[in-house]
């Protein structure tokens, strides 16, 4: 089934303006099947407007060893944290 | 009346198309296309009630949706028998959903000038998704045609099984030809030339061959049927039968 038929993830855009995320994966044979499947799978309720496919393979993930060296040391630098100051209502999403 | 006998043989066409898909749903070779094959059943029953409804108005005796759907019997059944052929394999039901998708597109294309109103807003949404069923089926005919040995003979068989129920699609009826001429419903013949080039472009990349038709298998627009639609009828009506006037 594999050999035949890769891993995709599939990321869609709920509306304009805003950016892809990840929903899930499927299987396909290649990036058009991958496509309709996505569309069929993942949009069947008005999820999106766009789709992206990605071979999962294509994807480099961070190491779960390294989580601890990567992540940790942000926790106590609060400053970087935008919570400072009062965001105008106007300016929509960040 | 014509108008409501084309009306209903166009849901009809619709109504076991769908069913028949839906049939797959839980034996679909994969999660995707068990989710797909439904999502394709659900846009042509969704295209059938709107005519069901529309026909038992324009009829004016009460008749529901429901009460046409449930309620009739095969020999009043009006679809074409491509609709009704047996599911098979998924090369089989393939190449029946680009055969009928194929044609269907460009007749609500054409539909979004009729004189009807409801005929006007069905086309509108079903040429969307017609030319979508387009896409997704034909893309896994040219991936069965130009695949494997066996995915090859698969579809190869489908499409000796399939053909002598293409020209039937082009027949129109006593009624058909009413609704026709008053501008309600294309003319089902102009649209051969496009369904010839829709059908040509993808089975030269499937590496298929279109055979010429023997003979041409008709029928269905006279209530005469294969002994199929007896028992996809008896197993989409049972429940409303048994529990006349049940709801959800």
């Amino acid at each position: 089934m594999t050999a035949t038929t890769p891993l995709w993830e599939v990321f869609i855009r709920p509306r304009n303006g805003l950016a892809h995320k990840h929903v899930g994966s499927l299987h396909a044979a290649d990036e058009v099947m991958a496509l309709q499947a996505a569309r069929d799978v993942y949009t069947r309720r008005g999820e999106g407007n766009s789709i992206w496919v990605v071979p999962s393979a294509a994807i480099t993930a961070s190491d779960p060893d390294q989580t601890a060296e990567n992540f940790e040391p942000t926790a106590d630098k609060i400053y970087r944290h935008p919570t400072f100051y009062e965001i105008p209502d106007e300016v929509g999403h960040m | 009346m014509a108008v409501f006998d084309a009306l209903l043989e166009l849901a009809d066409d619709h109504l076991i198309l769908g069913h028949r898909l839906s049939e797959w749903c839980g034996h679909a070779p994969m999660l995707e296309e068990d989710l797909a094959m439904p999502n394709m059943g659900l846009d042509l029953i969704g295209t059938a009630r709107t005519l069901y409804d529309h026909a038992g108005k324009l009829e004016g005796k009460g008749r529901s949706e429901d009460d046409l759907a449930y309620l009739r019997g095969e020999r009043e059944y009006r679809n074409c028998l491509l609709v009704e052929r047996p599911n098979e394999d998924f090369a089989h039901t393939m190449l029946r959903q680009f055969y009928f998708a194929a044609f269907m597109r460009p007749y609500w294309l054409a539909a979004l000038n009729s004189t009807d109103e409801v005929v006007r807003g069905v086309a509108g949404k079903a040429e969307k998704e017609m030319a979508y069923h387009i896409r997704h089926a034909g893309e896994w005919v040219i991936r069965l045609g130009d695949g494997t040995e066996e995915s090859a003979a698969r579809i190869r068989d489908a499409v000796e099984a399939l053909h002598i129920y293409v020209d039937e699609l082009f027949d129109s009826s006593d009624a058909a030809q009413e609704a026709e001429a008053a501008g309600l419903l294309p003319v089902r013949a102009d649209l051969r030339a496009t369904w010839d080039r829709t059908v040509a472009e993808v089975f030269a990349e499937a590496l298929l061959e279109q055979p010429t038709a023997a003979y041409a298998q008709r029928g269905g627009r006279q209530g005469i049927h294969n002994e199929t639609l007896g028992h996809l009828l008896a197993e989409m009506q049972v429940v409303h039968r048994a529990h006349p006037g049940a709801r959800w």
